[in-house]
């Protein structure tokens, strides 16, 4: 299992494809740095979060995964993490999502708890997280996502038999978005787990392992290989 | 099934650790333990003395003499300086790569051949191969939570070709073989009962079921329409025409995947696996980078561009041992083949040499 192995089949954890993953995995998200970017006359990337929008994210992170005798989240800054791959490697379309996410969120907050979500108790923060985990397992099963998937199946079948009349097989078929909080959980697991402390302390790492052994004892509490 | 046969060492040999189990063959091993040019032939070939390595060289032509019908050597363009060279040679051995080396032959001796060097078949560039994979099945192995593994073995197992073999018929042509292997589940499997928090990381960062998969890897037909061409408009930076590849799977190696994935799930099945399911992840021509033909070795001149010894049948001091040689792709990884057609061609032409034939 490498990195890029462990970016597709994320995937499985929460269903379909990572988001991201392919641009991941074709160019290692390498971010153009500005002023090559505006030599070369590409886009340049914005910032995306603000400073206080990625300890944002390392809160929701460290709610999903917290320390406990070992590392959490924010250990293996998975807000940065989060911040590198929204803006490198997703979509506008899927970046709009999660920025909204991250509203949508603050707001149920300040609804339900009275509080910001930076200010909520641990607690609260799980509470909120758990009915948010609930309702994006649903999400692709509830009859909205579903008349919407269709539409916009059929739209884009229809514009990729043009392409492919034209002699054109490369056609990308646009496809729904995923619940923003699929997307938060999925970076979560991705980026703390193969991060440092992560791998090497939450899991276990061998850098060389030197031999193998296909069959040695197991017991229940031994931690799983990282890679 | 057996172990799957791979490149790793595991005793040391000369220069060369033995395999330290890390899976990390493709990033290029840096104890030499996988097998590569740079960790075994290269330095045994410097070892004689005899290597003189010239980096940064873009073969663009072999030079060929129209009255001896041989070759004379190559030209170069330094990929650096676009200075251009000549090497001369009494024989040549073309070894670029399947496409690469075909490239080369079309962009030789046009003023005789419009095609290039070994066209006069009408073969050159055609029946571009690879093989199709991307399908096979997967499931869950119940019970064994008292064993783990230690170390990360580079190859799993193999499963030879059973299609089309013996009084197997089909309604296709020829056949395929499984890789595969079995592992437990990591953090990446779903937990059902945690969403959030400290329960989901405790549960996470322990192994899961064991899993096993296979993955079969297919035979793509010699189709004399998959073929590539030199670009007549495209030229790269330094002026050399880029090649068109055209190349599809067609209802054979489409007949051939629901096989694929169907015997493998049956097998898995049959071995008591549970959640059994198939997969076909889509193949896209040339992602198995087995590419294979476009040079075809044969009997007869009219229908190959090389003959059995890999000459080319219209100079026969300029072998191609490559890839491009291939005539069918068969299921297997193809290297070791090429490296052994090689090791004949050369010895063959060493004797050619040594009788004054070349």
């Amino acid at each position: 299992m490498n990195r890029r192995q462990a970016v597709q089949k994320v995937a499985l954890l929460v269903g379909g494809t990572v988001l991201g993953a392919e641009l991941f995995i074709q160019t290692g998200c390498k971010t153009t740095p500005k002023k090559e970017a505006a030599e070369a006359g590409a886009e340049v990337l914005p910032d995306f979060f603000t400073k206080d929008e990625i300890a944002y994210l390392d809160e929701i992170a460290e709610t999903i995964l917290p320390k406990t005798t070992t590392p959490g989240a924010k250990d293996a800054r998975v807000g940065e993490f989060m911040h590198a791959m929204v803006r490198d490697c997703y979509t506008p379309q899927d970046q709009q999502v999660f920025k909204d996410g991250l509203s949508t969120i603050e707001k149920i907050s300040k609804d339900k708890y009275k509080n910001g979500f930076m200010q909520m108790q641990p607690q609260q923060r799980t509470e909120l997280l758990t009915a948010l985990d609930k309702e994006a397992k649903e999400y692709t099963g509830t009859d909205d996502y579903k008349t919407k998937q269709a539409a916009l199946d059929k739209e884009e079948n229809a514009k990729d038999s043009v392409e492919r009349s034209k002699g054109n097989f490369g056609y990308g078929k646009a496809r729904m978005s995923k619940h923003y909080f699929s997307m938060m959980k999925e970076l979560t697991l991705l980026g703390f787990f193969t991060s440092e402390p992560g791998a090497t302390k939450a899991l276990r790492y061998s850098a060389v392992p030197g031999k193998y052994d296909g069959c040695m004892p197991y017991q229940k509490g031994d931690k799983g290989w990282a890679t | 099934m057996t172990n799957a046969r791979v490149a790793n060492i595991t005793q040391p040999l000369p220069g060369r650790t033995a395999c330290q189990y890390r899976n990390k063959c493709w990033l290029g091993c840096p104890f030499g333990a996988y097998f590569s040019t740079q960790s075994s032939t290269l330095p045994a070939a410097m070892k004689t003395g005899n290597l003189t390595l010239r980096p940064f060289s873009i073969v663009t032509k072999i030079i060929y003499d129209k009255d001896t019908q041989k070759a004379k050597g190559v030209e170069i363009i330094d990929a650096e300086t676009n200075q251009t060279y000549e090497y001369f040679a009494k024989v040549v051995f073309v070894c670029a790569s399947a496409m690469n080396s075909t490239w080369v032959l079309m962009n030789s001796a046009t003023d005789v051949w419009e095609g290039g060097l070994g066209s006069s078949s009408g073969e050159l560039g055609h029946n571009l191969m690879d093989h199709h994979f991307r399908c096979g099945a997967s499931g869950k192995v119940e019970g064994y939570e008292d064993k783990y593994y230690f170390g990360r073995k580079p190859g799993g197992i193999y499963i030879p070709r059973f299609r089309n073999i013996g009084n197997d018929k089909r309604e296709y042509l020829r056949g395929f073989g499984y890789q595969g292997g079995a592992s437990r589940q990591n953090w990446q499997r779903t937990i059902a009962e945690y969403s959030v928090g400290a329960e989901l990381k405790e549960a996470l960062s322990e192994p899961g079921s064991w899993t096993m998969g296979l993955g079969a890897f297919g035979e793509i037909l010699p189709y004399h329409d998959n073929k590539i061409t030199l670009d007549k408009n495209v030229k790269d930076k330094w002026g050399l025409p880029v090649l068109n590849i055209d190349a599809e799977i067609k209802e054979n190696e489409m007949k051939m995947r629901a096989d694929m994935m169907n015997d493998a799930a049956e097998m898995l099945e049959a071995a008591g696996l549970k959640d059994v399911h198939t997969y076909d992840s889509v193949y896209g021509f040339g992602q198995g980078i087995h590419e294979m033909g476009t040079a075809r070795m044969g009997r007869d001149p009219k229908t190959s561009v090389l003959n059995g010894n890999n000459q080319v049948w219209d100079a026969k001091n300029v072998f191609v041992t490559d890839g491009a040689c291939m005539t069918s792709a068969a299921c297997v990884n193809p290297s070791l083949t090429y490296m052994a057609l090689t090791a004949r061609a050369a010895d063959f032409a060493v004797n050619e040499l040594k009788k004054g034939n070349l």
